[in-house]
């Protein structure tokens, strides 16, 4: 998929800056993203790649610089605020209660309440509504064959886990949607089917954040990569046009990128 | 890309399975019992107390097996009963919360006291009382959620403090049953009895029963419930799927400051007087009372009828020891065991997953 450059960007960050202590975290760092692509953020450990994505999902506010969303700028206090303006994330703990249903997870933090007096004085929740939504929205994503919506997740393997936190954020992230490190802790087998859903998930057009350590994963995957180095984007690159090792050597120094668009 | 990328096409090409296929497995008998479990955690309490009202009924036949004697016990564990309510909401967020009976007891001076050293009208005092107990959870919440204390420690302070308070505020001094009844009945009101076909309740009895049912509903139908279980679950996650955790941490221990308040006001209708020296011991039954009854220590798991049915388990135990003639101590032997025996079977019913 070729990216028009010439677009504008649906989430853009300028010059942010972060600093933990006397550590910089984020050292006046860019950030692109276009509509409907896979951008994959990579970089070496310490690098600054969490905090960049804590301050696009609201986990972080920068010192300085600003984020915009579709050309209007934003400042989120906290991970809802991101959420109300339609940026997803799915962490790489997944943030799920174990013990409570595939249901009370996907709604947890914006449940639906039966119409009229019940849900209005009562409060109290219109399950048999929810219920369907989940199911739809596993459904919309393959996910099928769940015997039983109200299930404990952690009943469920891995994979499974991570599919309802991917069902969820696709559910409700109107926007983008941020993925940290999603195959991190699957089996081959269930990572490969974590990819095609994510590939599913671009193909309704929500354009998605890739948080990878994996170089077949994101190679596979991106349609553009950003690497992150020292609390900044040293380049974005294609896929296409560069091979894991060069990316490799980006992400630690070993070679250096002769613009930040080289692959523009 | 060299060809040495694609070492997971062989993956790729020949996979079988899909990821998301929740299909059962055939299961062993222990297996479904352990997955029942796991979806209805009150069912171990519930069968043990069952078996234990037989096994008694069956040795002391008419004398235990009656209306009455039932309904005794049900008289017995009514302040218990109400305070692990409190205590359930507590512990399902993960806290633990060692200051009810002081709030049971300084809620119910207060009650007194205003009616009888201020002269304010019994009805005020009352809703005074409920005040300062929900106040009291307000202080244990506070210091749990925005200061970030352990519970543990925050409750085993404000247990000494409250019950100091109370002790300094109402100068030792009990208003007798006989100065309530003539001045302020209302004080009394949890006390009043009634009796249907030889079975007495009183209305304690019945704020109890109705008190745990409510709450069971609440817990499980409105989304501040599930709330309250997943902070006690996994508060990290929690926060991060957009859960107000503060809030809902200083809201459960403030429901608990207040049904404990109304566990003082029970606890005048149960023995007529004011005392600020009694229900001194109320954390640590409650606390046995919701352990028996299946909710886990560790939070986020278990039903506020469970803590119903571990109150009732100890009452049936001490009233059924009680007119075998056993000595007393039998009965805090053999809740020792249960307690034991529950936590046990938690740990079992957590390892339900893969």
């Amino acid at each position: 998929m070729s990216i028009d450059q010439t677009r504008e960007p649906i989430l853009k960050g300028r010059n942010l800056v972060k600093r933990y202590g006397k550590v910089v975290a984020l050292d006046h760092c860019d950030f692109d993203l276009y509509p409907g692509e896979i951008l994959a953020v990579i970089g070496d450990n310490g690098a600054g790649k969490s905090t960049l994505i804590k301050a696009l999902s609201g986990a972080v506010i920068p010192e300085d610089g600003e984020v915009t969303l579709e050309g209007r700028k934003v400042n989120f206090h906290s991970p809802n605020d991101a959420r109300h303006a339609g940026i997803e994330t799915v962490y790489q703990t997944l943030a799920m209660s174990p013990a409570l249903s595939i249901t009370d997870n996907m709604f947890m933090g914006r449940e639906m309440r039966k119409p009229g007096l019940r849900g209005k004085w009562l409060r109290q929740l219109d399950r048999p509504a929810m219920e369907k939504f989940a199911r739809e929205k596993l459904n919309d994503l393959g996910l099928m064959t769940i015997q039983n919506i109200n299930q404990a997740v952690e009943t469920l393997s891995g994979g499974q886990r991570q599919g309802v936190a991917v069902a969820r954020a696709a559910a409700f992230g109107s926007k983008v949607i941020i993925l940290d490190e999603p195959t991190a802790a699957l089996g081959v087998k269930e990572s490969r089917r974590v990819l095609e859903l994510i590939l599913d998930v671009r193909s309704r057009g929500i354009p998605i954040i890739l948080i990878s350590h994996n170089m077949p994963h994101v190679f596979e995957l991106a349609d553009r990569i950003h690497v992150h180095r020292l609390g900044r984007r040293l380049c974005v690159i294609d896929p296409k046009n560069h091979s894991m090792s060069d990316a490799v050597a980006y992400m630690t120094g070993a070679k250096v990128p002769e613009t930040e668009f080289e692959a523009a | 890309m060299t060809d040495t990328d694609h070492y997971e096409s062989s993956v790729r090409e020949k996979r079988a399975e899909k990821v998301a296929e929740f299909e059962s497995h055939s299961k062993g008998v222990m297996s479904r019992v352990q997955h029942a479990l796991h979806v209805t955690p009150a069912l171990v309490p519930l069968i043990v107390l069952i078996a234990s009202i037989v096994i008694f009924g069956l040795l002391l036949g008419s004398r235990f097996f009656s209306p009455f004697a039932l309904t005794l016990i049900l008289q017995q564990v009514q302040i218990v009963g109400i305070v692990a309510a409190a205590q359930s909401l507590v512990i399902l967020t993960a806290g633990i919360d060692l200051s009810v009976g002081a709030i049971m007891v300084l809620s119910s001076v207060v009650m007194g006291q205003f009616t009888f050293r201020y002269g304010i009208p019994a009805p005020i005092a009352v809703l005074c009382g409920l005040t300062v107990g929900t106040a009291c959870g307000f202080v244990n919440g506070w210091l749990v959620s925005v200061m970030r204390l352990p519970p543990f420690i925050v409750t085993l302070g404000s247990w000494q403090i409250f019950l100091a308070t109370n002790y300094l505020y109402s100068a030792n001094e009990t208003i007798r049953a006989q100065e309530i009844e003539a001045n302020a009945p209302i004080l009394q009101l949890f006390g009043a009895k009634f009796e249907i076909g030889g079975a007495v309740f009183t209305v304690g009895v019945v704020f109890m029963i109705a008190l745990i049912v409510v709450l069971g509903w609440v817990l499980r139908q409105t989304a501040w419930g599930r709330h309250v279980y997943a902070v006690g679950d996994d508060a990290e996650a929690a926060q991060l799927s957009g859960v107000n955790v503060k809030r809902t941490l200083i809201s459960v221990y403030m429901l608990s400051g207040l049904i404990c308040a109304f566990a003082g006001w029970a606890l005048i209708g149960r023995i007529g007087s004011v005392s600020p020296t009694s229900g001194y011991d109320a954390n640590i039954e409650s606390i046995t009372a919701v352990v028996i009854g299946g909710i886990s220590l560790f939070g986020g798991r278990g039903s506020i009828m469970g803590s119903l049915f571990g109150a009732l388990i100890v009452g049936v135990f001490s009233l059924g020891l009680r007119l075998l003639g056993a000595d007393a101590q039998w009965t805090y032997f053999f809740i020792g065991v249960l307690i034991i025996a529950a936590v046990a079977v938690d740990q079992w019913i957590r390892k339900v997953s893969a």
